[in-house]
């Protein structure tokens, strides 16, 4: 085994601090005009690929490559992603129809041509995109690929030279610990690492890294959709609990409620 | 006499801090008027060991924001996503 070459795909979201507005015609959130940034979960993976390589394991890491599709913004998360310490980046440029993007499908069948064309041996993915929830986007490229796949890891280990890697992830009532060899696919839990800040200086440095645009075409895929979103509603509102006097008050309440 | 090299080192944690206060939870103006008020305080401090002390201190608060913006993140996304209420 040579050395690693990771992928590390992610996506810009509307910041975790802010509450989603649905849009008026209910096809989806507003998006114009909100704060975005780097997906949380994609982070932990960004963070674990840095690791792998400061931790100076059995196998150098040769390349980490982020890669992100979207539209004319796109590249703000990709900075965020060098900053930390991803040595390049792909841009693929796809432009902003005013929906959800591109689906799981679509972005699986792009890493893939990707994972190919750049010879890549090991991807991290984030388990899921906080703003989507679909969670598929991991598991549909390793069917692609016909490679091993651990979800949801908290935690990675690289064995030896010859590429076995344990990750261990949690499951109901323990955790579980999957062997298997390079290439994989792994996608991270929240518990995996602390991802680390990207700093000003760090972000500045991050300006000079190579960052490369291209389009769905030059990896020869189509943006198909399969899905239709019908409507996006509000959650209903919580209604509030109601204050009893006493204890007589609270013996009657709940007869009325028939708990008694 | 001014030292150059010190002065450099505290013109960039206080740019940092300033770049670190754009995410502050109680806002941009909040940070920046107390990150303001804590440099404006020391500008008395001529003494080297003194000012090396306080760009230590400085790394420090920058690390605990830090710390603070990753806690406020880990907990939120616990929150809606852990298995455990």
């Amino acid at each position: 085994m040579s050395g690693l070459r990771i992928l590390v795909p992610v996506k810009r979201v509307i910041d975790y601090a802010i509450k989603p507005r649905i849009n008026k015609a209910q096809t989806g959130v507003e998006t114009a005009g909100v704060k975005h940034s780097l997906n949380p979960f994609d982070e932990l993976s960004i963070e674990e690929a840095i690791r792998l390589r400061e931790r100076k394991g059995p196998i150098k890491v040769e390349d980490i490559l982020a890669l992100s599709a979207g539209g004319p913004k796109t590249p703000d998360v990709l900075r965020t992603a060098m900053a930390m310490g991803a040595d390049r980046a792909f841009h693929i440029d796809v432009p902003e129809k005013g929906d959800a993007g591109l689906e799981p499908l679509t972005i699986a069948k792009m890493l893939q041509a990707v994972v190919k064309e750049q010879n890549v041996n090991l991807v991290l993915l984030g388990k899921q995109a906080i703003d989507g929830d679909q969670g598929q986007t991991g598991q549909m490229l390793a069917g692609l690929l016909g490679w091993p796949q651990a979800t949801q890891a908290s935690k990675i280990e690289i064995k030896d030279e010859a590429g076995t890697i344990e990750v261990t992830h949690e499951v109901d009532g323990g955790v579980e610990t999957l062997r298997t060899k390079l290439p994989m696919v792994i996608t991270t839990d929240l518990r995996l690492n602390e991802p680390r800040y990207a700093s000003l200086p760090n972000i500045m440095k991050a300006k000079k890294k190579p960052l490369e645009k291209k389009t769905l075409a030059d990896l020869g895929v189509e943006d198909v959709r399969k899905l239709k979103t019908v409507k996006v509603t509000e959650p209903p509102p919580r209604k509030g609990g109601g204050k009893v006097e006493d204890v007589d008050g609270l013996i009657a309440k709940l007869k009325e409620l028939g708990a008694l | 006499m001014v030292n150059l090299e010190l002065r450099r080192q505290v013109i960039n944690v206080y740019k940092e801090l300033l770049f670190l206060g754009r995410e502050y939870p109680l806002g941009y103006q909040y940070f920046r008027d107390r990150l303001h008020r804590a440099f404006a305080s020391q500008t008395q401090i001529t003494d080297d060991e003194q000012i090396r002390k306080g760009i230590a201190r400085a790394e420090f608060v920058k690390k605990e924001v830090e710390a603070l913006y990753y806690l406020k993140r880990y907990r939120t996304l616990k929150k809606r996503y852990g298995s455990e209420a």
